[in-house]
C-alpha cells in the first residue's frame, strides 16, 4: 500500500500546516471511505475485506488526528522530529499553573455544590482558553516555524484537554 | 462489493441475480423482519397479517417451542417457561441484572452469562434469542421464496462487546449470515434520511422495550456520519412498566407475590401505561391467587398525572444522556435541524412532551416508531448483500465506549476514546516486569468511569511464549481492532525478536466458542437433522460465496491485473473447488476454499491499490460510469 506511506494531509489532499480547510478534510474523508469502508466489500473475498478493515481504519485514524487540533499540532511536531514531550517535560509556566489550580478549585468547589451551571461554564471557558493557545499554534507553527514554543503550546492543550474530560467526568457524575 | 460491479460506460450492466436480503430488528418487546422488494423497504407480516412478531419464548411440555402471540398469550400462565425480554439478558450475568427480584423466572449464574431453568432445561439468552431469529428466518423467506444470503441484524448503539457478541452468536445458532451488525438509532436515520432526503444533524431519540439510546448523526449526500452515541442498556419501556408495577405494591400493600401474580400484574402494567397513551386514567384490576394472599383484590386507578410522576426520573435520565451525546459531538440544541422518535415508548405522551421542550421543536414521528428501525436494516442488508439500487449510501458508525487497559492499582487506562469512528484500531506496547518472564495477562475493559471495578470486562488475555529477556527489554505490541460490527479483535507480536505470541483469549463475558459449538450440534439434533449433513451445507456456502467474489472480481480486474500464468493458476484452484462442492467432504471443501483464498492473496492487494488510487486521485468511480 504504496500510498498510506504519504502523511495525513497528502491523503486528503491538503497542505501540510495548522491552519485547517475542514469543509475539504471532512468531504475527502467522506469520498476515501466510501471506496474502502468495508460495506463494500461485504461479498468481496475474506483477503479484500481484510485489506479494506485495515484502510478503512487508516483514513479513520488520519482523519480523526487532523480533525483535533492538538493532535494535529502533534503531528505536524512529529514530521518535522520534534518530539512534543508531553510525558517527560511538565514544566510549565508559573502562570499556567496558577490558571491550572483555579480550574482544579473550581471543579472541586462546583461538586462539592452539585453545581452543573457552573461546570458547564467552567467548560466554556476553558473552550475559549484552549482557542487561544490553537491561534497561538497557527501563528508559531504556520508563520514562524517556532518549533519549541508550539512544541510548549501542544503541552498546555494537552494539559487543558485533560481538564475538560475531568469537568464531563464530574458532570456525569452529578447527573447519574 | 457494490461499487466494484460496474460496466464499461455506454454499457449495460450484465443482468444481475437480485440477493435476497433482510433487516431484522431484534427487539425487547417486538422483533420484525424487513426487505427491500422493488426499489421499497417492507416489512414482512406473518400468515395472519401481524408485523410484529412479540419477542417472547415458551417452551412447551411437549419439547416444542412457541414463538410470539402465541407464547405471549400464555406467559402469565406459564411464566416459568416462558421468557420475555430475553434481550436484556444478552452478555450479562446475575449481578448486572436489575430487578432481578421481580423477575419470574430461575436463573443459573453460568460463566459468562446468566441462564435461565426451564422445563426444556438450561436455556442461555442467545438461544432464547435465536427462537426468535429462526422464526424470523422462515417468515422472510417463505414470503422470498428463497434461501436468504444474509441479513443485517440490529443492536442498541449503547450495547458493549458483549452483548453485540451474544447477538452474533444468537444469529448464527439460527442459521443466519450476519452481513453486519447495526446501530439500532443508525439503521433508523437511514430509513428516516432516504424518504426524507434530508441533510444536515438529526437527533435519533430511540427509546425501546428495554433500552435507550440517542445518536447524533450528520447526514450529508448518503453519507451518514454517527458525531456521538450515548444511552442506557437497561432503560426502556419496561421499565416504566416497573413504576406502575411498584406503585401498585405499594398501593395495594400486597404481601410476597408468586410467579404468577408477578406476571399477570406486569401485564396489567404494561396495559394501564398503553392505556394511558390516550386517556386520562387507567384502571388496574386483578384477584390475586398466591396462598398468602388468595382471593384478595386489588383495584386501583392511575392518573396520567400520577404516572408521568412516577416516571419523571426515567424520562430526565434519557435526557441526560442526550446532553452528554451533543457535548461529546461538540454541539447545541440550536444546531440540531431534526429530532426523529424512534420505539414504541416514545409514544408516550410526556415522553414526547419532554424531548419537544428540550430541542424547542417538535419530534418527528411521520415513519411507524415501531417499524423504521427493520426497514432502515432491510436497505442496508440489500446494499450489503450486493443489490445495486439507487440508495447509494455510506454509515459511519461510532464505538458507544471507550476501551480501556488494567493497569496497577486497579485503574484504567483508556486505550480508545467512545465515539471513535469505526473500524478503529490501536496499538500499544508492553515490556516485562521480571527477568525471563515470558508470559504476561492483558484485562480488557468497556466503559467511561476510572476504576476497573466500575467498567465491564470485556476480556484477558494471556500472551504466553514472549523469549525470555532481561526485564523491561521484550517489547510486545499489541493491537486491538474493533471492526465496523462495534466488534473487538486482538492481536499480538515481540518486537524485538519478531517472535509472533501464541495469545489465549478467555473473554470474561459471553459464551465461549465450545459452548457454541455444542449448541449448534444439540440443535442439529432436535431438528433431526444430520449434523456432517449441516456442516457439509455450511462449507458449501461459504465455499460459493468465495468463487462468486473471486468471479467478479477476476471478470472485473483479471485481464488487467494479472499475467497469464496467475490467472490460470487461480482458475485452477476455482475449478478444485467447484468440484470439490460436488462431493460431500466438509473438511476437503474447506480445504480446497482456503487454497482458493490462498491463490488470491496477491491478487486482492493489488485490487486494493487500484480502489485506493482511484479514490486518492479522485476518479470517483461512479463519476467513471456516467
Amino acid at each position: 500500500m504504496a500510498e498510506f506511506n504519504q502523511n495525513h494531509f497528502a491523503l486528503f489532499g491538503l497542505p501540510e500546516q495548522f491552519a485547517l480547510d475542514s469543509t475539504s478534510l471532512d468531504q475527502n474523508y467522506r469520498r476515501l471511505q466510501s471506496e474502502v469502508h468495508p460495506d463494500r466489500f461485504a461479498s468481496a473475498s475474506p483477503h479484500e475485506r481484510l485489506h479494506s478493515l485495515q484502510i478503512a481504519t487508516q483514513v479513520n485514524d488520519a482523519y480523526a488526528t487532523l480533525k483535533n487540533p492538538t493532535a494535529r499540532a502533534r503531528y505536524l511536531l512529529q514530521l518535522q522530529g520534534v518530539d512534543t514531550q508531553e510525558e517527560s517535560n511538565t514544566a510549565m509556566p508559573a502562570d499556567f499553573l496558577m490558571l491550572q489550580m483555579e480550574w482544579r478549585e473550581a471543579i472541586a468547589e462546583a461538586s462539592e455544590a452539585e453545581d452543573i451551571p457552573a461546570l458547564e461554564h467552567l467548560l466554556k471557558t476553558i473552550r475559549l482558553e484552549a482557542k487561544v493557545l490553537q491561534e497561538q499554534l497557527h501563528i508559531a507553527l504556520d508563520e514562524n516555524k517556532a518549533l519549541h514554543e508550539a512544541s510548549a503550546a501542544v503541552r498546555k492543550l494537552a494539559f487543558i484537554d485533560k481538564v475538560r474530560a475531568d469537568i464531563e467526568q464530574a458532570i456525569i457524575k452529578l447527573e447519574d | 462489493m457494490a461499487l466494484l460491479q460496474i460496466a464499461e460506460p455506454g454499457m449495460s450492466a450484465a443482468p444481475h441475480q437480485h440477493k435476497l436480503a433482510v433487516g431484522i430488528d431484534l427487539g425487547t418487546t417486538n422483533s420484525l423482519v424487513a426487505t427491500v422488494r422493488s426499489g421499497m423497504s417492507n416489512v414482512l407480516l406473518d400468515e395472519y397479517g401481524h408485523a410484529l412478531l412479540p419477542s417472547v419464548v415458551r417452551y412447551l411440555p411437549d419439547g416444542k417451542v412457541e414463538v410470539g402471540h402465541k407464547a405471549q398469550a400464555q406467559q402469565s400462565l406459564d411464566p416459568q417457561n416462558t421468557i420475555v425480554s430475553a434481550k436484556r439478558l444478552m452478555g450479562r450475568g446475575i449481578s448486572d441484572i436489575m430487578d432481578i427480584a421481580h423477575l419470574p423466572y430461575r436463573f443459573v449464574d453460568a460463566p459468562g452469562m446468566a441462564q435461565i431453568t426451564t422445563r426444556a432445561g438450561v436455556k442461555s439468552p442467545v438461544e432464547i434469542s435465536a427462537e426468535i431469529l429462526k422464526v424470523l428466518k422462515i417468515r422472510a423467506e417463505r414470503a422470498l421464496g428463497g434461501e436468504l444470503t444474509g441479513a443485517v441484524i440490529t443492536v442498541p448503539a449503547y450495547f458493549d462487546d458483549a452483548q453485540r457478541q451474544a447477538t452474533k452468536d444468537a444469529a448464527r445458532l439460527a442459521g443466519l449470515t450476519v452481513l453486519r451488525l447495526l446501530n439500532e438509532p443508525t439503521a433508523a436515520a437511514v430509513a428516516y434520511g432516504l424518504d426524507n432526503a434530508a441533510e444536515g444533524v438529526y437527533v435519533i431519540y430511540d427509546l425501546g422495550g428495554g433500552t435507550f439510546d440517542v445518536s447524533i448523526l450528520r447526514l450529508s449526500k448518503g453519507v451518514f456520519e454517527v458525531l456521538a452515541t450515548n444511552g442506557d442498556s437497561a432503560l426502556g419501556g419496561d421499565d416504566f412498566d416497573r413504576r406502575i408495577f411498584c406503585w401498585v405494591l405499594e398501593q395495594a400493600k400486597a404481601p410476597p407475590l408468586n410467579a404468577e401474580d408477578t406476571r399477570f400484574l406486569l401485564t396489567r402494567a404494561r396495559e394501564a401505561k398503553e392505556w394511558l397513551t390516550d386517556h386520562m386514567e387507567a384502571q388496574i384490576t386483578y384477584v390475586l391467587t398466591s396462598d398468602e394472599a388468595r382471593g384478595e383484590v386489588i383495584n386501583l386507578t392511575l392518573s396520567s398525572g400520577q404516572f408521568n410522576a412516577l416516571t419523571q426520573p426515567l424520562v430526565s435520565k434519557t435526557l441526560s444522556a442526550v446532553r452528554r451525546a451533543l457535548r461529546d459531538a461538540n454541539l447545541t440544541v440550536e444546531e440540531i435541524k431534526g429530532v426523529v422518535m424512534v420505539g414504541g415508548a416514545t409514544r408516550m405522551p410526556h415522553v414526547h412532551l419532554a424531548v419537544a421542550e428540550f430541542f424547542g421543536q417538535d419530534p418527528l414521528t411521520n415513519l411507524d416508531p415501531d417499524k423504521v428501525v427493520a426497514l432502515g436494516a432491510a436497505i442496508q442488508a440489500n446494499i450489503l448483500a450486493g443489490n445495486r439500487g439507487q440508495d447509494d449510501l455510506l454509515l459511519l458508525d461510532v464505538i458507544p465506549l471507550s476501551l480501556g487497559l488494567e493497569t496497577m492499582g486497579g485503574l484504567v487506562e483508556k486505550i480508545i476514546p467512545r465515539n471513535s469512528t469505526l473500524p478503529v484500531a490501536r496499538a500499544q506496547d508492553f515490556t516485562t516486569f521480571k527477568d525471563g518472564q515470558t508470559a504476561m495477562s492483558i484485562h480488557v475493559l468497556q466503559g467511561e468511569r476510572d476504576l476497573v471495578s466500575a467498567c465491564r470486562s470485556l476480556a484477558r488475555f494471556e500472551l504466553r511464549g514472549i523469549p525470555p529477556m532481561a526485564a523491561g527489554a521484550a517489547r510486545i505490541r499489541v493491537t486491538f481492532q474493533i471492526d465496523a460490527d462495534g466488534l473487538l479483535s486482538v492481536s499480538a507480536r515481540e518486537q524485538a525478536s519478531g517472535v509472533e505470541s501464541h495469545i489465549v483469549v478467555k473473554p470474561s463475558y459471553g459464551l465461549s466458542e465450545d459452548a457454541i459449538i455444542n449448541m449448534l450440534q444439540t440443535s442439529y439434533a432436535s431438528a433431526e437433522e444430520d449434523k456432517k449433513a449441516r456442516m457439509l451445507r455450511e462449507a458449501a456456502v461459504d465455499a460459493e460465496r468465495l468463487i462468486e467474489a473471486i468471479a467478479n472480481a477476476l471478470s472485473k480486474d483479471g485481464e488487467t491485473l494479472l499475467d497469464v500464468q496467475e490467472r490460470l493458476a487461480i482458475e485452477q484452484e476455482m475449478k478444485q473447488l467447484k468440484t470439490t462442492i460436488q462431493g460431500n467432504d466438509a473438511r476437503a471443501i474447506q480445504t480446497a476454499t482456503e487454497a482458493l483464498n490462498k491463490a488470491t492473496e496477491a491478487f486482492a492487494a493489488r485490487r486494493m491499490d487500484v480502489t485506493i488510487h482511484q479514490a486518492l486521485t479522485g476518479k470517483n468511480l461512479k463519476t467513471l460510469e456516467i
